[in-house]
């Protein structure tokens, strides 16, 4: 069964790529662009992996994850974080609300893909 | 005039004694001739004579024995004892006079009383004043120093003594700092022409009054230290300054991380500017020449993926660098965890009621926090959780994760919503009035930390999670110091030193500067190898023992301690290691000495271990030097025993903290403040006085 990722991103130029390379791989995905259309695709697309920025106006990453976590029929979706700070309390904290992983922007593609298929179970 | 008690008496005698005579004339009249008459008469004026002699004594021995008897009473009354009353006796005016005086004299004294109360209410509002200034000081970030025109040092918290004073590093420089302390001169601190010019700078000002009345410059203390002085002027009553107020800031680690962030600025523009220019052109050029070759495009593809691979690193490293520098701006104390959390505790219950459990944390974690906006910020939670969520009992915890540090606001999850207590991040702290404007997250941030909150279902709590950064752990010393009592010792000849100056000589003795101060050693025998391992010294200045300006250091001995030796004064070889030698403490015991005399009990033990070192260090201490020992010698010449216990006990001096070389310093200088007011009453009065009565005292003992 093809596994579905959702990619939560505010910025149309890196989901530009994303997509593109989450295609290649043959997984099936949905785009959203804010915390709150992200929390609603959660529920519509259920998805296997979110791949989730943190930093969004209004909900950011943050709190997604936390709602996410919050949901006992949610409890198996992998998260993983693109953090673009990168600080070390940043991480801690993401991983502290339920993140499986994180990856620090800017991120090799190869680096990314190779995160999402380990996360998932696949190697 | 009317007669005193009893005065008519000798009035009537006199009277019944001429009547009697008078009519013993009549019956032996016919018997008598005239001669003999005449004898009569004058036998009789005689008689009445005595009378009136034995009358007028009686009136003067009243009068003025009395008024002798009232010019001492009321003497005493002026000089020694208020409360006395003259006696009242005599004639009735003497007895007029010692009540009016008597009366006079109770005015008086009401009067005295009067100013008594008043003066004490004045020392006590003055002391209030005095020590709410001395709180408000102390709780400065700043370094504060008040001076007069002169540079004298009249005032200073501890922080300008921390900012300006040898720091521990300062024990390995080769440039020797001054001291800070009361009456001590500014300029041996800080460059006397920076401060000349900033105090013309300030007349300049003035004269064209512009304000700010401040000018400011940064000097480099003799550690390498970049300290920021504020100066402003203390205007006199009539025209000019009086003096000027210092205020020290060390912006070294501010100036650092402002030019550490230029640098990175500078090569993040540059360094930018290169790798997208190259991107631009490599982009710009494949659409221009759509029919490329493909070896070609492959060529300019690779240059735009290693260009962003370079902007992608050089970002990375900015990242992590900018961070520290970040948070070097924000005004962070190193704090222990426990403290903050008890402080926190303490907020807690009293502010807010809140029964607040404190789990012990690790030992020695120490944060790098503003404190205030920390416990602002937790007691906005707490405050919130209270009265959204009647949460009335929690526990606080701090646990140490690598280089960070959780600190948990715990609570039993009842039907908190989740929802609201993550909106709380992004709201401003408002509590108790003097809020801030700061929001949870920017408290956080400020930090270089986060906060969010989460619940953990399985054992039912939620809590406030606030992640810090950790700081390097602080060595805590703390030594403690046994001593015995030495024998008396005299190898050293303490009355010929070439510092004593005539003018000296001749200062009193309630004027001088002192360094009272004590040494522990290895052993009793100076000239046999034993050494030096504490030197400790406190500062009497204007009569007043000041305990803030002390000298207090272990010294490496380089040679092994007795044990017996350490059984005496409790300093070990461990405590010993790395610190400094003699050679590197004596230049600053010396700067800390300096222009004062020097107090010491059984001084010339002292005097001769320093003595010893001359060669060595090239310091020669030419000090004026006074010895408690001998000085009570000279007031209490037939008691044998001199030692510091036995003279404090007979002097009422409190033994406070005798277990310590400084405590004892400090129970010297309380000793030598009570000898000099007991020595005074005997007229010595100045320096030499002193000198010259100790020596011989000295000569005596030596005989004896």
């Amino acid at each position: 069964m093809t596994k579905k990722i959702l990619i939560v991103d505010d910025e149309a130029n890196i989901v530009i790529s994303l997509e593109f390379l989450i295609r290649q791989a043959g997984y099936e995905f949905r785009v959203a662009h804010n915390g709150k259309e992200a929390l609603e695709r959660v529920a519509t697309f259920e998805p296997d992996l979110i791949l989730l920025d943190v930093m969004m106006p209004q909900i950011n990453g943050f709190e997604v994850c936390r709602r996410i976590r919050e949901n006992p029929d949610w409890q198996d979706v992998k998260i993983i974080m693109l953090t673009a700070k990168g600080r070390e309390v940043e991480v801690t904290k993401g991983l502290a609300l339920g993140a499986n992983s994180y990856v620090i922007k800017p991120f090799s593609t190869k680096e990314l893909m190779a995160e999402v298929k380990r996360v998932l179970g696949e190697e | 005039m009317r007669l005193p008690r009893f005065g008519w008496l000798p009035i009537l005698v006199g009277v019944f004694t001429f009547l009697i005579g008078f009519a013993l004339a009549w019956f032996v009249y016919p018997w008598l001739n005239n001669s003999d008459w005449v004898i009569y008469l004058v036998g009789l004026l005689a008689l009445l004579l005595v009378g009136v002699g034995y009358t007028l004594n009686f009136l003067i021995q009243g009068y003025t024995h009395g008024v002798k008897q009232i010019t001492e009473e009321t003497k005493v009354i002026i000089r020694a004892n208020p409360a006395h009353r003259v006696s009242v006796a005599g004639p009735t005016d003497v007895k007029k006079l010692a009540e009016t005086i008597n009366i006079f004299a109770g005015r008086f004294q009401d009067a005295l009383d009067n100013q008594a109360t008043q003066i004490q209410q004045a020392r006590a509002d003055l002391e209030e004043e005095k020590n709410r200034l001395a709180a408000l000081m102390s709780e400065l970030t700043e370094g504060v120093l008040v001076c007069n025109i002169e540079g004298q040092i009249l005032l200073y918290n501890n922080r300008a003594k921390q900012l300006l004073s040898q720091l521990p590093g300062g024990f390995w420089g080769d440039k020797i700092g001054g001291f800070v302390g009361l009456g001590r001169s500014i300029f041996g601190l800080i460059d006397r022409n920076a401060i000349t010019q900033a105090l013309e700078d300030l007349a300049y000002r003035r004269e064209k009054q512009r304000s700010p009345l401040v000018s400011q410059f940064v000097t480099t203390a003799t550690n390498g230290q970049l300290i920021r002085t504020r100066v402003a002027p203390i205007p006199a009553q009539q025209h000019g300054i009086n003096g000027f107020v210092l205020t020290l800031e060390d912006v070294t680690q501010q100036s650092q991380s402002s030019r550490r962030r230029d640098i990175l600025l500078q090569a993040l523009t540059e360094g930018v500017r290169s790798s997208l220019a190259n991107i631009r052109s490599a982009i710009e050029t494949i659409e221009q020449f759509p029919q490329m070759d493909a070896a070609k495009v492959g060529q300019l593809r690779k240059v735009i993926y290693d260009e962003a691979l370079t902007l992608s690193a050089r970002l990375n490293q900015i990242t992590a660098e900018y961070d520290t520098d970040l948070r070097a701006d924000w005004q962070l104390e190193e704090m222990l965890g426990s403290d903050l959390l008890w402080a926190i505790q303490r907020r807690f219950e009293d502010k807010l009621e809140v029964s607040t459990a404190v789990a012990e944390p690790e030992e020695n974690l120490w944060l790098r926090v503003d404190s205030y906006s920390i416990v602002q910020a937790a007691t906005y939670i707490m405050r919130r959780l209270k009265v959204d969520f009647g949460v009335t009992e929690v526990k606080l915890r701090l646990k140490q994760t690598g280089q960070l540090a959780a600190f948990d606001l715990v609570w039993d999850n009842g039907k908190v919503d989740m929802d609201t207590l993550w909106s709380w991040q992004n709201q401003s702290l408002t509590t108790d009035g003097g809020g801030s404007a700061l929001t949870l997250r920017e408290v956080a941030e400020r930090h270089g930390g986060e906060v969010w909150c989460q619940a953990d279902k399985t054992i039912n709590i939620a809590y406030f999670r606030l992640l810090l950064p950790t700081t390097q752990a602080k060595p805590i010393r703390s030594v403690q110091i046994v001593q015995s009592s030495r024998p008396e010792y005299y190898d050293f000849d303490l009355f010929h030193q070439a510092g004593q100056t005539p003018e000296m000589d001749q200062r009193p003795l309630s004027e001088l500067t002192y360094t009272v101060f004590d040494t522990e050693t290895t052993g009793l025998n100076p000239s046999e190898g034993d050494e030096i391992i504490s030197i400790s010294a406190v500062r009497v200045v204007n009569g007043r023992l000041l305990r803030q300006d002390i000298f207090d250091q272990l010294v490496d001995p380089k040679r092994p301690l007795s044990l017996a030796s350490t059984e005496i004064h409790g300093i070990s070889s461990e405590m010993l290691a790395g610190q400094p030698t003699i050679e590197q403490v004596l230049p600053l015991f010396y700067r800390f000495t300096e222009g004062t005399v020097l107090v010491g009990h059984n001084a010339a033990f002292d005097m001769r271990l320093l003595q010893i070192k001359e060669s060595k260090t090239g310091i020669k201490f030419t000090n004026p030097v006074l010895d408690t020992l001998l000085l009570s010698a000279v007031l209490y010449p037939n008691q044998k025993d001199h030692s510091l216990e036995t003279i404090a006990q007979r002097l009422g001096v409190n033994i406070i903290g005798r277990h310590t070389s400084l405590g004892d310093a400090i129970l010297t200088g309380e000793i030598y403040l009570k000898l000099v007011s007991l020595l005074a009453e005997q007229s010595i009065l100045t320096l030499q006085d002193a000198r010259s009565a100790a020596q011989k005292t000295y000569l005596a003992r030596l005989n004896y």
